[in-house]
């Protein structure tokens, strides 16, 4: 045994040896790499903006000079601030867009979570009739824009408030629907609700199938009645989910932007969403940027307010798709009312809607629902100058076509993009565990949760509407699209990538690089093909999000990357309800279709072999 | 086939230091095991040699080629090292069948397709699994996926192999058999290996040479014989043998170790020693005879542990423990008396101080 003296010293930190041992150590080591990679095109794309919007926010803009003519470009100044809290027109701007968000956001959460986990407890843990479709039906809407509901309502209940056709309602029965029905804070409440109930039940009903009943079947042998079970160890054990439930429904109907436009503007019913659009349209970035910025804080407060409740750890639980069955306690007589009740509320949420939409689809002149106005005009008419300004149906028109093509490849490429994301940031963060470079990554990779849909928007807007250095102005882009999808389902992905890398053993890598087999054959032999099966269903969802998305980029579409939901959005702001209801009814058919053909496919390649990891 | 050599290696993980400067060679072919409990740092030695773990300081060099030196800042990643390595979960990638798995580093080597079949073939031979290059991971049993691990080395023919516990998932029949087939893969790729192993028969049958570890030091490193007969210190005569070695602390009169009721004789050279001393004494070199003898301590049957071929005796002297190893299937009623002597040579002695064997006796 060789006995090396020990009195050699190390070289210094910064000597060229040093520094050449440091480069290539690093070189091979991909976590850091890839982490590294991965911290600052995150950092560049999450932070950079919402640093850029707080400085545009508090500096001089060229379109403030028209209020402001002594401004100076780019000064630093509280004028827009001061517009949007302490003048005369705060209260349109802010103070009452702030009520209707925050009263809005409360009542739609409280309902969302009652209804959903109602629902939950049912499908989870009792013994109603049919779970299997109704269970697969009940998270739908999940699969729906959000604001289907919404033009399905203005079918129902339209009245001749903003003019042009009537709705359902007034055609069978001839009464006017009153305005608070047809718009406004009550219509707007209703449809969210019967929408992000599927968010909350599917969050808790996860957590519910997670609650062993064992641990309340102890609780019986003390002696603990129902209630008094239900009250100390059910919903203790609930209280994550359903503060991660809470959160995530309040964030996003602040963030949502559909419903609040169709159903409120015509009231004047005004949201910071809708607030949000109109100071974009009408060039006030400066004002847009700040609510912008409230909304952020006020998600970020909910989010720390949760998290003091519940505690920081358990805060956050991710949604996934999963349902599992428990002890089910019969609930006796009430079995088959419970089941018809379930089946009611399914046809209020999937089913009426859609079949509004589709007879909406085939009414030729509006307002009139009688058989014999039927006409299939609207999805393969050739175009006639008489109807709905010539605009032709669906298979002959172009500009839809062409928006679908534009969804169908924004969703393609979202998927693909975010799952390569979420594999990497899984990578890094994972393999560099215990790191400071992975507890970064982690934590930015979930910094988009915060910022609502129409926030991260404007955020965009402000920041890629010039050119960054070599990155040219992205505005108007396909790609911008791409991007923002990317980043708001990150965190959701990254989730994914980073339970995927939890669950591949690091032995089976390292095996690898033993066995002289280098990172690429690495990656795409071993890691990419063990993860895929949580990657795709990451992959799915963010192919459904980003097919159904209007709150996130309505800000950002333009004629040049029109997609599907923008349209529809358009199409109704014309009133041209027939087009944005067959529109709207093909979305949801191509999005059940394709999620329906993955699901298949990819249990039929990940059968089996895949049980030891 | 070449000399693993690691000189002044340091590692630790944030404040604990896990090897604590460490040398190390292995001789070209050799057959070397690190034993040692959990936690000893005998794992992280085995990855750092391949390259997993990045030691602190010090020198590696397999062969003449240096893979790690932080002085001259040189570091090789694991897959330029030209190792092979078993791991204790075999890490056989689940979504490939058998002969991908052999194949995959094969194929990075750019062989030609003739060979890699020929390699293929020859290596489920050796490990008796012809036939089974199809099926996938999960399909096989535990034996047999460890077979697929050695098969994928035996492909590979690596000149350094590297185990970590390759024998610890197997149930106790099946280890005798894989211990065997370990074996016959060093010597059929004539490597020089490293096994890491916290069990003593392991060791004690596989190995050329063992280095027995703990707290990230070498305790003692040489023969199975020579750890098992003359073990360095108190750590290393009470970690290897079972039943465990029995040890008497006392001081020693007349010539005399007296430990409690127990009377053990030391050699001429210890005659004088002043203060305390540890006599050891493997439980299979305590002679016992059933009937009184002259100068044989009388002692007490206390609890009979028959293992088939052996039986382990505990006994008392007074209030004294000592275990005895005798063959054959025994059975004695309990408090049945018993006589026992300790012969010179299987003595050992240490001093409690610094644990040390005092190298008296028979050497």
């Amino acid at each position: 045994m060789a006995l090396v003296s020990k009195n050699s010293t190390k070289p210094a930190f910064w000597s060229r040896q040093n520094i050449s041992y440091q480069a290539y150590r690093l070189k091979h080591k991909p976590e850091i790499i890839i982490g590294v990679l991965c911290l600052a095109f995150l950092g560049f794309v999450v932070l950079v903006p919402l640093i850029q919007i707080i400085r545009d926010a508090l500096t001089f803009q060229s379109y403030d000079l028209a209020y402001y003519p002594e401004g100076e470009v780019g000064a630093f100044t509280l004028f827009h601030l001061d517009r949007v809290f302490n003048q005369p027109i705060s209260a349109a701007l802010f103070y009452k867009p702030l009520m209707n968000s925050l009263k809005m956001g409360f009542t739609v959460t409280l309902i969302a979570i009652v209804v959903g986990s109602s629902l939950a407890w049912l499908m989870v843990r009792t013994n109603v009739h049919f779970k299997g479709i109704v269970g697969a039906m009940l998270v739908f809407p999940y699969m729906m824009p959000s604001w289907v509901m919404a033009l399905a309502w203005l079918s129902l209940f339209k009245n001749d408030r903003i003019g042009g056709s009537e709705g359902v309602l007034t055609y069978l029965t001839g009464v006017q629907a009153p305005d608070w029905v047809a718009y406004g804070f009550f219509p707007i409440v209703i449809t969210l609700a019967l929408h992000y109930y599927a968010y909350t039940y599917l969050l808790i009903s996860g957590a519910l199938a997670t609650v062993d009943s064992e641990l309340e079947e102890a609780a019986a042998t003390c002696g603990m009645g129902k209630w008094k079970r239900i009250w100390s160890i059910t919903m203790p054990l609930l209280l994550p989910a359903l503060g991660s439930a809470i959160v995530l429904t309040f964030i996003r109907i602040l963030g949502t932007f559909g419903t609040p436009a169709l159903l409120g503007l015509p009231v004047r019913f005004v949201t910071f969403s809708t607030q949000i659009y109109a100071s974009i349209n009408a060039r006030n970035e400066g004002d847009a940027y700040v609510l912008a910025l409230v909304l952020i804080v006020l998600a970020i407060s909910f989010i720390w307010i949760n998290s003091r409740i519940i505690g920081v750890r358990k805060s956050f639980v991710t949604m996934t798709g999963k349902g599992f069955r428990k002890r089910e306690s019969d609930l006796g007589a009430w079995r088959w009312p419970a089941t018809i009740l379930v089946i009611l509320f399914l046809c209020i949420t999937v089913v009426l809607p859609l079949t509004l939409l589709l007879w909406e689809s085939l009414t030729l002149i509006p307002g009139d629902y009688s058989l014999g106005n039927l006409t299939t005009y609207f999805w393969a008419g050739q175009g006639n100058v008489q109807l709905a300004y010539g605009e032709p149906g669906i298979i002959h028109n172009k500009g839809i076509l062409g928006a679908l093509t534009n969804s169908i490849k924004l969703g393609f490429a979202a998927a693909l993009f975010n799952g390569a994301l979420g594999l990497l940031v899984g990578y890094a963060v994972v393999r560099g565990r215990g790191a400071w470079l992975s507890k970064w990554l982690e934590g930015i990779a979930f910094a988009p949760y915060i910022f609502p849909s129409i926030a991260l928007g404007a955020i965009y807007i402000g920041m890629f509407s010039t050119n960054i250095g070599p990155i040219p102005a992205l505005y108007g882009t396909f790609t911008i699209l791409i991007l923002i999808t990317v980043i708001k389902n990150l965190p959701f992905t990254s989730r994914t990538g980073i339970a995927a890398m939890l669950q591949i053993h690091k032995s089976l890598e390292e095996t690898a690089r033993v066995q002289g087999i280098g990172w690429f054959r690495r990656m795409f032999r071993i890691i990419v093909p063990l993860s895929m099966s949580g990657l795709v269903a990451g992959m799915l969802l963010t192919f459904i999000t980003a097919m159904r998305e209007l709150s996130l980029i309505i800000l950002l579409i333009s004629p040049g990357n029109m997609v599907l939901t923008g349209l529809i959005f358009g199409y109704q702001e014309q009133d041209m309800a027939q087009h944005s209801s067959a529109v709207t009814l093909m979305l949801v058919l191509i999005i059940i279709t394709i999620s329906v053909i993955v699901r298949v496919m990819s249990r039929k390649a990940g059968v089996g072999r895949l049980s030891v990891t | 086939m070449g000399q693993i050599c690691l000189s002044g290696i340091v590692k630790s993980y944030g404040k604990e230091v896990v090897v604590k400067n460490l040398d190390l060679t292995v001789n070209p072919g050799e057959f070397l095991t690190i034993l040692g409990p959990s936690g000893c740092g005998k794992t992280t030695t085995l990855r750092m040699i391949a390259g997993l773990e990045e030691p602190d300081e010090g020198d590696i060099k397999l062969g003449d080629r240096t893979v790690f030196s932080r002085n001259e800042g040189v570091i090789l990643p694991p897959e330029m090292r030209g190792l092979g390595l078993i791991f204790q979960s075999y890490a056989l990638w689940p979504h490939m069948n058998v002969a991908k798995n052999i194949t995959l580093a094969l194929k990075e080597q750019k062989l030609s397709k003739d060979e890699i079949e020929a390699r293929l073939q020859n290596a489920l031979e050796l490990v008796q699994l012809t036939g089974y290059a199809q099926r996938y991971p999960s399909e096989l049993s535990g034996g047999q996926q460890q077979r697929v691990a050695v098969a994928r080395l035996i492909a590979l023919r690596p000149s350094y192999l590297l185990m970590d516990e390759p024998l610890s998932n197997l149930d106790a029949t099946l280890r005798t058999e894989m211990r065997a087939s370990l074996k016959r893969l060093h010597r059929d790729l004539d490597a020089t290996t490293v096994y890491v192993t916290h069990d003593q028969i392991e060791a004690l049958t596989l190995s050329d040479r063992i280095i027995i570890m703990n707290e990230g030091r070498i305790m003692q490193e040489g023969t199975p014989y020579d750890i098992y007969h003359h073990p360095a210190n108190l750590f290393v005569a009470e970690f290897i043998g079972d039943p465990g070695i029995n040890l008497f602390e006392g001081h020693v009169v007349k010539g005399v170790l007296e430990c409690a009721d127990v009377k053990i004789p030391v050699p001429a050279a210890l005659k004088d020693y002043e203060g305390k001393l540890v006599a050891a004494c493997r439980p299979e070199k305590i002679q016992m005879s059933y009937k009184a003898k002259k100068g044989w301590q009388e002692v007490k049957t206390e609890i009979l542990q028959p293992t088939g071929a052996d039986t382990i005796l505990e006994v008392k002297a007074g209030d004294t423990s000592i275990t005895l190893l005798q063959s054959g299937f025994i059975t004695l009623d309990e408090g049945t008396p018993l006589w026992i002597n300790f012969d010179l040579d299987a003595l050992s002695f240490f001093d409690p101080d610094t644990q040390n064997n005092l190298r008296v006796g028979k050497e």
